[in-house]
């Protein structure tokens, strides 16, 4: 006797809302790409004002990304390990930016920030360093906006990890330090890889807090998602281009995270 | 090599966990010496090796390595990595990701020394252990004997004053404990520190052991040579370890009056309060009341009958409850089954008779 594979059937009412919520997914996408002049791409992509659009985007995620990590690591160390009062408000401050519309965020570094701002006033006054609408400040956005990604991240591998690890390389004479570099660290290698992929995604993106903080000045704090929103009055074409750049490092990113995965699995 | 001077621990555990456990032990472990702490499983045998190494602290009593307080509540503590400890986890604790000889330089690494001479020291402890051939190799890639050999050689290579082991052959399959047991006990013997180890297996703390400390509920209940241990058990866990009869009682005159009742004479002469041992092979079987010499002999009724390798152990209730080893064809020859009413009795010159200490309630004692 053979079995039989009997398809069961998919209730219409499941059925329908899925597809359509497939369709609001993709269609967008789908129409960016058919609306794409394929065959002037390569003459728009290299006109002058791609280039610098694309570095500065790829200058300040990075860079960003590089301060989420050195500032991010220990703080999600510091909320998954350390036993510090009220860690379940710190744990719920450090996920605000998350679901914080960035616009906010841009108002919030500002009010900071700004040269009357809280801490703004003294930056400017004793090192005369002004943050606002300048290439460092689209760097401090994109960090504010994108280390909850990482932080997130690495503090759920953190707390996941076996301390047991730990407790020996203590018993070998080793000091807390040592421990987290060596022992702690390496063993949740795999999640700060994704934070960090993650976190430089988000901070490529990132529109809402640059353009309230750092404002749009093209070559100076004009990042890739500024020039799309910019050359769409002006140059709907650029804008496509534009658009496709980034929808293709998206995609690179994401096959590159799940080559990660693919890999950690086997 | 692991020469450590002459630093002798001392130990005065106490320590109070919530849900109402409490550990309470004394142990001395001179340098050189090997000690076995040995214990049912929740006795607090992982729990004084944890507060020796410093990963849990006590509540109460001290900690000291010779004139070196290492834990005294609530004014010192001294942190695991400035103990001179050196540990074996029950499941070794190998870093993954590092190599064999990563793994044993650990220790030297994080104490400053240099890589190479941490890489040499390593290869050498590796040498000592016969895993020379696997230094490059991660841990996943060691048999169970091997991870335990690197494990050890881990702990040695920062040459610690004192070597705790957490139940170093619990994680082997039975197939290689044997030849691990052998080799561990060769470099236990060259250590020249003060050694803890813990185990629930008799066997394993048997062999390996200089001392024993038996504990049970967080308190010691009987210490001595492994032989002493051996032959005169003082409670029931013990003697059921050492596969013994154990019965307390009080001797007047030749005969001692047992405490879970009925009266057995050994042929040694004793007074006061007693423990009698026997092994279950000296209990000799009879169909009806036996006449001649066995002054020893009682009626019971058969209540358990288990298969044990090669010999019949059978669970005999009666005045005294025993246990007794018997052949297959005595099983048969006696048509034995639960609820068979039998003889049991036993030689005076088999049952080992020892005075119980005081406070240790011989009277209370029972069959295992």
């Amino acid at each position: 006797m053979t079995t039989r594979r009997v398809r069961r059937r998919i209730p219409v009412l499941l059925l329908v809302p899925a597809l359509l919520g497939l369709a609001v997914l993709v269609v967008p996408l789908a129409g960016l790409l058919v609306e794409t002049p394929w065959t002037r791409l390569w003459p728009r992509l290299a006109s002058a004002e791609v280039w610098p659009a694309l570095r500065l985007s790829l200058w300040c995620a990075t860079l960003a990304t590089g301060i989420c990590l050195v500032l991010g690591v220990p703080l999600a160390w510091l909320l998954a390990r350390a036993d510090v009062p009220g860690r379940s408000l710190l744990r719920a401050l450090v996920t605000v930016p998350l679901v914080l519309p960035p616009v906010v965020g841009g108002v919030a570094l500002l009010l900071v920030f700004g040269r009357r701002g809280l801490i703004g006033q003294y930056l400017d006054a004793w090192f005369g360093v002004s943050l606002p609408f300048t290439t460092a400040g689209v760097v401090v956005a994109e960090a504010f906006v994108a280390m909850p990604f990482l932080v997130v991240a690495v503090e759920g591998a953190l707390r996941a990890a076996d301390p047991r690890f730990e407790e020996a390389a203590e018993t070998l004479g080793a000091s807390g330090w040592y421990t987290f570099r060596r022992v702690t660290l390496p063993s949740v290698a795999p999640a700060v890889l994704a934070g960090t992929v993650l976190c430089w995604a988000r901070a490529l993106g990132e529109f809402g807090a640059t353009i309230t903080f750092a404002g749009n000045f093209p070559g100076e704090t004009t990042t890739m998602p500024l020039a799309v929103y910019l050359a769409l009055e002006s140059d709907p074409e650029a804008a496509i281009v534009l658009s496709v750049v980034l929808l293709t490092v998206s995609v690179a990113v994401l096959a590159g995270m799940r080559d990660r995965w693919v890999r950690r699995a086997a | 090599m692991g020469e450590a001077g002459g630093v002798t621990l001392d130990a005065d555990l106490r320590l109070d966990r919530p849900g109402g456990f409490r550990l309470d032990l004394r142990l001395r472990v001179a340098p050189g010496e090997v000690v076995t702490l040995l214990g049912p499983n929740g006795a607090g045998k992982s729990t004084t090796l944890r507060a020796i190494a410093g990963l849990a602290p006590l509540t109460g009593g001290r900690i000291s390595m010779s004139s070196q307080d290492w834990d005294v509540p609530p004014r010192r503590f001294t942190p695991p990595r400035d103990r001179g400890v050196g540990v074996v986890f029950q499941e070794y604790r190998l870093f993954p990701h590092m190599s064999v000889r990563e793994n044993v330089a650990f220790g030297l690494r994080a104490r400053g020394v240099d890589r190479h001479a941490a890489r040499r020291r390593a290869d050498e402890w590796l040498d000592v252990v016969g895993l020379r051939d696997h230094s490059g190799h991660r841990p996943h890639r060691l048999s169970g004997g091997q991870a335990q050999r690197a494990a050890l050689a881990r702990a040695l290579a920062t040459t610690p004053e004192v070597l705790l082991l957490d139940e170093p052959l619990a994680a082997l399959d039975v197939s290689t404990r044997a030849r691990v047991r052998a080799e561990l006990s060769r470099h236990l013997a060259r250590f020249g520190g003060a050694t803890l180890l813990v185990s629930h297996d008799p066997l394993d703390a048997m062999t390996l052991a200089d001392r024993l400390v038996i504990v049970e509920d967080g308190r010691e209940v009987q210490s001595g040579t492994p032989v002493e241990v051996a032959t005169r058990p003082r409670t029931d866990y013990v003697a059921r370890l050492v596969g013994l009869n154990l019965l307390g009682g009080n001797a007047t005159g030749d005969s001692v009056d047992l405490a879970g009742g009925g009266r057995l004479v050994p042929a040694d002469p004793v007074r006061g309060p007693v423990w009698l041992a026997f092994p279950p092979s000296a209990v000799v079987l009879h169909a009806t009341e036996p006449h001649g010499s066995a002054r020893n002999h009682w009626p019971v009724t058969v209540t358990g009958i288990e298969q044990h390798g090669n010999t019949v152990r059978l669970h005999l209730e009666g005045r005294p409850t025993v246990l007794a080893d018997v052949t297959p064809a005595a099983v048969a020859e006696l048509r034995l089954a639960p609820g068979t009413a039998l003889w049991a009795a036993v030689k005076a010159t088999e049952i080992r008779a020892y005075p119980a200490e005081p406070g240790e309630g011989g009277m209370a004692g029972g069959a295992g």
